[in-house]
């Protein structure tokens, strides 16, 4: 931007003022304690032989990630995960898809009322929904509940099928935001392209799977992303109705794992091995999809 | 697809999403008795007012102060947070650097980083300068925001061209009163938008209250009525607590964002065409 000389000169300071508060702050509350996690990770608290006289830390190498893995309450929590995202992803992302290419097909009466609507949920906050689902959920006040038995069905949504009702809770939040950024790319396409289409014969549903949804590739591979990462930390909902539900223990995600770890048992060094094998997790499947999405 | 089918499908999404908000605005007129022995979709006698006094006098008004408290992270955080989202997105735009693309690679590393990872250790670093169960262990973290440099730097090189900085400099005004009185109020819209991404993102943040704060007093309003919460399994009447506080605490997020839709929808836009 800056040509002269003394412009750059003047432009270095400029530059330093604008980005060191982000970037010291970023450095303390991001960069320090996954430091500070990986460093944990490697010790291992131990008592002293006479089990008083407090604690003392010594390096134990991979041993909290060893005995992490090997603790079947961390690799059931990445099996619910695995279930939770294989229900939740291709649900959520489908639907919110789906309606948007509802309100961009041209026979979509009140575009702005739609997009409001389905957009609310994401306005209430996670730790609500999961509570103002909870009681839609508890036989005696739900209307859910006794509308199904009404009609002969008797579900329990608390029970062994809860991960449904979870992802349930996770699908009302999100999939009105993720229509509006749809919608928002869809909109962003040349009418002339969709013009051209439609003079070669292609029908409105033709025309929305086999142009308009490659167009808008960009954005679905940012939200996927998006949604894989929110997946992984699923944590507020199944906490709120930890409460209420058989089917949900205190270590039913990995984060609510690390969680229990960490203030349950005291043992940091084990929740900084789980905490840190969730973010490599994050980051090599955030890898994974921006090749994938980049490719072609 | 007839047009009838599409708009009946959009109907149905739409009574889908609004079902529990009606639900939960229905809920909190009634008495408990009542929750239980009404349809939920339809008014008993209405208790709305006894259900807030009771929201009002528990723990000596402390509703209140949770509320005034997720004001407080989420307003001063998003305000603060968001004028140095927009200083760093702007300088990242504006200015060339060497390994400016590197840096800005860190920020979007940044997005990605799951900030429950970040919580445990960050407790742990807290305890150690004495920080935890403070008002700043939860407002410092919160002021951290890597996407919504990655919105400015974006909504900057749309709002902000590049020729009205140049005329301000070379009418002789340095770099940071130009940012300040020719690109700020430029920016105006973008800070409007980021502001509210932070401000929701903050509102919503449970893990880290949770983490750092055991003082019912420095709560915000998702960890108080989660706390009320798990009270409800002993003490029943905790439910009409948790209801009505929960519709309190929607409400006002609901009208700022039918209010301000302008600003989320152009934040929104600028993050999908990337």
């Amino acid at each position: 931007m800056t040509t002269t000389l003394a412009g750059r000169e003047r432009g270095r300071w400029a530059i330093v003022l604008f980005t060191a508060p982000f970037f010291v702050l970023f450095a303390a509350v991001v960069v320090a304690p996954l430091g500070y996690a990986l460093w944990l990770s490697l010790f291992r608290e131990q008592s002293s032989g006479l089990g008083f006289g407090g604690a003392q830390s010594v390096f134990s190498g991979l041993e909290n990630y060893l005995s992490t893995l090997a603790d079947p309450a961390f690799r059931d929590g990445f099996w619910v995960i695995a279930a939770y995202a294989a229900l939740y992803i291709p649900l959520m992302l489908g639907g919110a898809l789906a309606l948007a290419l509802l309100l961009d097909s041209g026979a979509a009466q009140l575009r702005r009322f739609f997009q409001l609507a389905l957009f609310m949920p994401h306005v209430v906050p996670g730790v609500i929904a999961g509570l103002i689902w909870l009681y839609l959920y508890l036989p005696g006040i739900s209307p859910i509940v006794a509308a199904l038995a009404d009609g002969g069905i008797h579900w329990d949504f608390l029970g062994d099928r809860v991960l449904s009702s979870v992802v349930n809770v996770a699908v009302w939040e999100w999939t009105g935001y993720n229509m509006v950024i749809y919608f928002a790319a869809l909109q962003a396409i040349p009418r002339e392209v969709l013009e051209a289409a439609t003079m070669d014969g292609a029908g409105p549903v033709r025309v929305a799977l086999r142009i308009k949804v490659p167009l808008i590739r960009g954005a679905v591979i940012t939200t996927l992303l998006f949604t894989i990462i929110g997946s992984l930390q699923l944590f507020n909902e199944p906490v709120v109705m930890d409460s209420v539900s058989d089917g949900i223990v205190s270590t039913w995600t990995p984060n609510m794992y690390a969680y229990a770890e960490a203030f349950g048992k005291n043992d940091y060094g084990q929740a900084a091995a789980a905490s840190i094998m969730l973010a490599a997790l994050a980051a090599v499947l955030s890898y994974f999809v921006t090749r994938w999405g980049n490719k072609k | 697809m007839s047009r009838g089918a599409v708009n009946v499908l959009l109907l149905i999404a739409t009574v889908y999403m609004l079902l529990p908000l009606t639900w939960l605005l229905f809920a909190a007129t009634k008495s408990l008795p009542d929750l239980y022995a009404t349809p939920g979709f339809a008014f008993a006698d209405l208790n709305l007012g006894a259900n807030l006094s009771a929201v009002a006098e528990e723990g000596d008004g402390v509703f209140f102060r949770w509320y005034l408290n997720s004001l407080l992270y989420a307003g001063l955080g998003a305000a603060l947070g968001g004028l140095i989202s927009v200083a760093c997105g702007y300088a990242f735009d504006k200015y060339d650097w060497r390994g400016k693309e590197k840096l800005f690679g860190v920020v979007l590393l940044g997005v990605l980083v799951p900030t429950t990872a970040t919580a445990v250790p960050l407790y742990l670093l807290a305890s150690k300068i004495d920080l935890v169960n403070t008002f700043w262990a939860v407002f410092i973290p919160s002021l951290v925001h890597p996407f919504s440099v990655y919105l400015a730097r974006v909504l900057s090189s749309g709002y902000v061209p590049g020729e009205v900085l140049e005329a301000a400099r070379s009418d002789g005004a340095g770099e940071v009163r130009t940012f300040a009185s020719v690109a700020l109020p430029m920016l105006t819209p973008a800070y409007v938008t980021i502001f509210l991404f932070q401000f929701t993102g903050i509102w919503n943040n449970f893990f880290l209250p949770l983490v750092m704060l055991s003082d019912q007093r420095l709560f915000p309003l998702s960890l108080g009525l989660y706390s009320w919460n798990t009270q409800v399994t002993a003490f029943p009447e905790y439910s009409t607590l948790v209801i009505t506080g929960s519709l309190l605490s929607v409400v006002p997020l609901l009208l700022v964002f039918v209010l301000l839709q302008r600003f989320w929808r152009a934040g929104m836009t600028a993050g999908s065409v990337k």
